[in-house]
């Protein structure tokens, strides 16, 4: 029997836990504007997940825009790609933006002369090149990587191993962090190219069905895309209603909310027939595929509740150009702030560093006032929100008990390395508890246990 | 926290109208016996003034209120205070440490120490009349004994001047017990507002409805029914508001209602076969014991590991 089609109108979502922070999409009518060259840029070495790229340029040497300057340095790395014509300086370690010291070129920016071989015409080109190794070696060659927030390398995403199939192939649009509104931007202002990308990546998965899943306080972004899907023809490419709640980015809840399928422990989403990109990798992917253009530019917001209303801006920068820049160029950071985060207010990381230069899955520069302060902790009587709130059905109040007490085993046993770090446990704590503070050192030490075992088999 | 003393201001405003002056200074020593002693145990005893939680202490005083006579001495009420919060709280580590309900364990220290205290109701004095007056000991206890002379439970009754059928307004009763409307409006109120999950209150109920269901339909002469069984005694406090402590209960849905099935089984045993007439305290500081061992056997539903 054929299973039923669900209505158009009925609303997807995960099944476990989940939060409703407010909103707060206070760039979402800012148009994407593009940044201004910088003096100089510092490109990171380590802006994929995996192993770190190896300069393949020297000191002195000049470099055009969108001229490769790093090669992967494993199976899973990614190329890096000069932001700007000009001269490499320096081949040095350099502050990130968490503070640590990682190997950058820093670029002496001279202009924007682009290498060969790269299409800067607005056109778009909406047929799919037929062969496949022709595809994966554009998307690896231009240093794609997800968008999403783990930027792992692309390629390697859409060559699933032997013996497993994609069936689905989920474009993630839901921006399910408060704030942020780069995805939602682009799903307005780049419709109909993260369509074609999506096509290519159908194409490059074998034919797979593919959902665009879109939460629902972006109507706009749902209409547009499901114009340009009913405008462009491609076959089995269908745009999905999420539930506003978070983590509906989360690629396993993702996936549990659009297939009702769970990725197990361990596992990875192509053993249940998935492949999640963000629409960020869609676009990037449509113009490495179809431009040749390598991932140099990202879009990103710069906002917060301490940014007026007048100062939110959404950006196309150029990937290397310092923090200090970028919020130089927005009017500076404002007085009020007390917490200046890269990414969302949810899973960002804070910035210890505004000299750090931007990278490639940069989504946000976020100013936070007086209210996001941290409150004190009181003691935890196990009320169990964090437990009701988890995505992945854990006991935050639990794991956080067991890590005081350095029980590392019954904490693999609690699960601990299944927390996806997306913190709607300590955003529900009544008694203002760190929970996921703790966790994330739990899990850490927990995934250290778990790697030497392996080692060891 | 302010949520349940919210929930159980409605229990409270009818314990002082039917009891008066003498539950107001129950209920006073009660929350200032426990706030304060709660305090000064974390300053000075412990040096932690951090461990000091006034609203939880509040609840603590205002349950211990709720589950004492209205004319309970002073002293034996600020004695229930600092065995519930000197002895079942503080000395596990404070808040969210501790194994037993404090307020449960404190009034099951006074009633063993303290039963003729304990026992002992006075309907006189309220501020509303609408009670006639009553002293002597209460409908479960009176039951019980009648039960035990040889008479069947509607002798019992209306030898005591109760109707069968309509026992809510006539059942006696510490402070908090004599309304059961309140107590549902109370619990209602932490439900809709999401303070508590239903599962442990239901299981509960349920299990109680079960037991003596079957038990009054099988033997009428000799076994409380249904009705009596559920509002009367602590039976509405302890499942609403003591059963359902976060602290003292489990985590998991299903490890609650085997904790409330556990209550409702041991408190009908305890009415039914054992000697003391109400069981709900025992029931729950018994089934205390055990939220460990609960919460090791269940948990919630973990994603992708079904």
């Amino acid at each position: 029997m054929q299973k039923k089609r669900r209505p158009e109108m009925s609303k997807l979502t995960f099944s476990i836990g989940g939060i409703h922070p407010a909103d707060s999409k206070l760039a979402r009518e800012c148009k994407i504007e593009v940044l201004p060259l910088p003096s100089k840029m510092y490109v990171s070495m380590f802006q994929h997940l995996g192993a770190q790229a190896k300069p393949i340029v020297a000191v002195g040497d000049k470099v055009k825009t969108g001229q490769i300057i790093a090669e992967p340095g494993g199976f899973i790395s990614a190329y890096v790609h000069s932001p700007a014509s000009g001269t490499v300086k320096a081949i040095a370690p350099r502050k990130d933006l968490a503070g640590f010291n990682v190997m950058h070129i820093e670029i002496d920016v001279e202009g924007d002369e682009w290498a060969e071989g790269i299409d800067l015409s607005p056109e778009l080109v909406t047929a799919i090149p037929e062969d496949r190794e022709f595809i994966l070696d554009r998307v690896k060659m231009n240093g794609v990587v997800g968008l999403g927030g783990a930027t792992f390398p692309t390629h390697v995403k859409l060559n699933p191993p032997p013996g497993k199939t994609a069936e689905c192939l989920i474009l993630n649009g839901t921006e399910c962090e408060p704030y942020l509104t780069s995805d939602f931007r682009i799903l307005l202002e780049r419709t109909d190219e993260i369509v074609v990308g999506a096509a290519i990546m159908q194409k490059v998965l074998g034919g797979c069905r593919c959902v665009i899943g879109i939460e629902e306080n972006k109507p706009e972004a749902i209409k547009a895309a499901r114009e340009s899907v009913a405008r462009l023809g491609y076959p089995d490419i269908r745009v999905e209603v999420l539930k506003k709640r978070y983590p509906q980015g989360g690629e396993k809840q993702l996936i549990d909310a659009v297939m009702k399928r769970q990725v197990k422990s361990g596992g990875l989403p192509i053993d249940v027939g998935a492949v999640v990109q963000n629409v960020g990798t869609s676009l990037a992917v449509y113009e490495a595929v179809q431009k040749n253009k390598p991932l140099i530019t990202n879009v990103m917001t710069f906002t917060g509740d301490v940014v007026p209303a007048e100062r939110q801006r959404n950006y196309l920068f150029r990937i290397g150009m310092p923090l200090s820049f970028i919020a130089e160029q927005a009017g500076g950071i404002p007085q009020e702030t007390v917490k200046l985060i890269s990414g969302g207010p949810m899973m960002g990381k804070a910035i210890a560093c505004m000299d750090a230069s931007t990278v490639k899955g940069t989504s946000a520069i976020l100013c936070l006032g007086e209210a996001t302060r941290r409150h004190e902790e009181t003691p935890c009587i196990s009320c169990c929100r964090c437990a009701d709130a988890c995505p992945m059905g854990l006991e935050p109040f639990l794991l956080k008990k067991l890590f005081t007490a350095g029980d590392l085993a019954a904490l693999e046993q609690n699960a601990v390395q299944d927390c996806i770090e997306c913190g709607c446990c300590q955003y529900s704590c009544p008694a203002y508890v760190p929970l996921l503070d703790n966790i994330r050192i739990a899990k850490a030490q927990v995934m250290g246990v778990i790697r030497a075992r392996n080692a060891k088999k | 926290m302010r949520d349940v003393i919210i929930a159980l201001m409605p229990a409270t405003i009818v314990m002082l109208l039917f009891y008066g002056w003498a539950s107001l200074m129950v209920l006073a020593v009660s929350c200032v016996g426990c706030v304060g002693l709660e305090y000064a145990i974390a300053r000075w005893l412990m040096h932690k003034p951090q461990l000091f939680n006034g609203w939880s202490a509040g609840v603590t005083g205002l349950l211990l209120a709720l589950n004492l006579p209205p004319s309970t001495p002073w002293w034996v009420v600020l004695i229930g205070a600092l065995v519930a919060i000197g002895v079942a709280k503080m000395s596990f580590g404070g808040l969210g440490q501790n194994l037993f309900n404090p307020a449960i364990t404190a009034r099951v220290f006074l009633l063993i120490s303290f039963p003729v205290y304990m026992t002992n109701w006075d309907l006189t004095g309220g501020f509303i009349d609408s009670v006639d007056a009553i002293t002597g000991a209460t409908p479960l206890s009176i039951i019980k004994e009648g039960l035990k002379s040889g008479m069947t439970l509607d002798e019992v009754l209306l030898a005591n001047g109760m109707n069968p059928g309509t026992l809510i307004r006539d059942l006696g009763g510490s402070g908090g017990e004599i309304s059961a409307l309140a107590l549902v409006a109370g619990f209602l109120y932490l439900w809709i507002r999401r303070v508590v999950k239903p599962w442990i209150p239901l299981s509960i109920l349920l299990t109680v409805i079960l037991i003596s269901g079957v038990f009054h339909a099988v033997s009428p002469e000799q076994f409380t029914g249904i009705e009596i069984n559920l509002i009367s005694g602590g039976m509405l406090l302890g499942a609403f508001f003591m059963a359902t402590d976060y602290v003292t209960s489990p985590a998991s849905k299903w490890g609650g209602v085997i904790f409330g099935v556990g209550i409702g089984v041991i408190v009908m045993m305890i009415r039914y076969f054992g000697s003391y007439p109400e069981g709900m305290s025992f029931a729950i500081l018994i089934m205390n014991c055990f939220v460990p061992l609960i919460n090791r056997a269940f948990h919630q539903k973990k994603y992708g590991r079904a």
